[in-house]
């Protein structure tokens, strides 16, 4: 699908991950954080080629990594409490049932959903659940977040108001992130760098503005689609 | 027809591989004890109603079935026996593990496959949480260890049944039926059938884990994993168990 892409992303840097349906961006992501094999080529995170690794060292390098997925993937048969405990527990021992709540109310309070702390998965619209997923991947305190198409099958207001809440989130953690999406208002608040794949190669990169007065018909097709 | 056999192959290997790798992960901590005493609870303590209920009329059955051939041949007396042995060596423990390959291999297939096309399990892998030994390792084990207690526990159920059975056209005391059942039993009654009821629970598990870990994307094929879970773990219930009577008659 992907025939061979080379980019890289500083630290602190916001960078967006363009293209239409089917063109490998989520592919892309999940070859980052181990998810499937690459065929060939490198990819290095904090350093780290993650080609390489033993499952032990790549779990350890995604301690450093929180991953927000386009459906949630919560945990349907824990409560949101559990969801946000899950990672915690089994990887900070030294942490006190004290601090674990203490975080969880931390993170819940950044995604202004302390209330629904004892629900279940299903009890939850689509927008909370994107946001108890985006509180899961905080909790850990990443270095770099990706995200999933954050905004898929969300309508136009609760769309905008997760973007905020990437943008909050951004500003609060400091993490590095990366956002696959299509969703150009998504790109426009949470990226300072975007990329555009076609075809499996990148097409064209640069900032919003820069690729929104592009002479490229198909990059101009991106912006117009929805503006 | 290559390529059938060539996809049968290559779900045998992968299969081979799926239990290979539960015997390496089971020794390699961290243990996760608290998944295998809730799946304990889940599959032992929530199947022992229907685990009852199943044994209790297997139990009656047979003794009420068997009666009138029993008293044609003038061994009615031997009734308590042959229901109990007839219980403990073959019925109670297909017919319990059927029961349970319906139930818990089919819960297992479709929790783990609605886990996987819902990205659950990715969720989790991302999560640096090794998936496998967090939901795979503690329910094979769990099945391991519950199906030959649900299964001793059928026996004893199925024989009170029979008890309740043989009193319906004599009478008997409890505590002479009883011990006429302990005293015909023998040590290689209770052996074998228990020793094969620990490959049963496993199997029911392993199935059950394996089909749902590798459904493919789509809600179809959460059905799909279930329904398979239980067809096969059905089909290897029969097959651990004719080899295991071929094994027990050849040394014993």
């Amino acid at each position: 699908m992907l025939k061979g892409i080379s980019f890289e992303v500083n630290k602190g840097e916001d960078l967006v991950i363009l293209g239409r349906s089917g063109s490998g961006k989520s592919v892309a992501i999940k070859c980052l954080v181990g998810l499937l094999d690459p065929d060939k080529g490198k990819m290095e995170i904090l350093g780290t080629d993650m080609t390489k690794l033993t499952y032990k060292e790549l779990n350890e390098i995604r301690l450093k990594i929180g991953f927000m997925f386009q459906d949630g993937a919560l945990y349907d048969s824990m409560s949101v409490r559990e969801n946000l405990t899950f990672t915690l527990k089994h990887h900070t021992r030294h942490l006190t049932e004290e601090d674990i709540q203490q975080q969880i109310m931390e993170a819940l309070d950044s995604v202004g959903l302390k209330e629904a702390i004892d629900k279940m998965p299903s009890e939850l619209s689509g927008g909370m659940v994107k946001r108890i997923s985006l509180a899961r991947t905080i909790i850990i305190k990443p270095e770099i977040i990706f995200y999933d198409e954050p905004t898929a099958g969300l309508d136009t207001i609760t769309a905008q108001e997760i973007s905020e809440l990437i943008l909050s989130v951004q500003k609060k953690y400091k993490a590095t992130s990366i956002i696959i999406t299509h969703d150009m208002i998504c790109a426009k608040m949470t990226g300072n760098r975007i990329i555009i794949i076609k075809d499996g190669l990148i097409h064209v990169q640069g900032t919003y503005e820069e690729l929104e007065n592009s002479t490229d018909q198909w990059v101009r097709s991106f912006f117009f689609a929805t503006n | 027809m290559i390529a059938i056999v060539k996809e049968q192959l290559t779900q045998a290997g992968n299969f081979s591989l799926f239990i290979g790798r539960f015997f390496k992960e089971i020794f390699v901590p961290p243990f996760q004890i608290n998944e295998f005493l809730r799946q304990c609870y889940t599959i032992g303590c929530k199947s022992l109603p229907l685990v009852s209920i199943t044994g209790f009329i297997m139990g009656l059955v047979l003794t009420i079935q068997s009666r009138p051939t029993m008293t044609k041949f003038g061994a009615e007396s031997w009734l308590p026996s042959m229901v109990s042995l007839s219980l403990i060596r073959e019925i109670a423990p297909v017919v319990t593990a059927l029961i349970c390959a319906g139930k818990i291999a089919s819960g297992i297939g479709a929790e783990l496959g609605s886990m996987k096309v819902s990205s659950q399990i990715d969720a989790m892998e991302v999560s640096a949480v090794n998936p496998y030994k967090y939901l795979v390792v503690t329910r094979i084990l769990a099945t391991t260890l519950m199906v030959p207690l649900l299964v001793i526990f059928a026996d004893l159920v199925g024989i009170f049944g029979g008890y309740i059975g043989y009193n319906i056209h004599n009478t008997i005391t409890m505590s002479r039926y009883f011990s006429e059942v302990i005293e015909h039993l023998d040590y290689l009654d209770l052996m074998p059938a228990t020793i094969k009821t620990f490959f049963f629970g496993f199997f029911i598990g392993v199935i059950g884990c394996y089909k749902g870990f590798n459904a493919s994307s789509g809600t179809a094929s959460v059905g799909l994993a279930a329904n398979s879970a239980v067809v096969t773990a059905s089909l290897s219930i029969f097959i651990v168990d004719m080899l295991a009577v071929q094994i027990t008659d050849l040394f014993f």
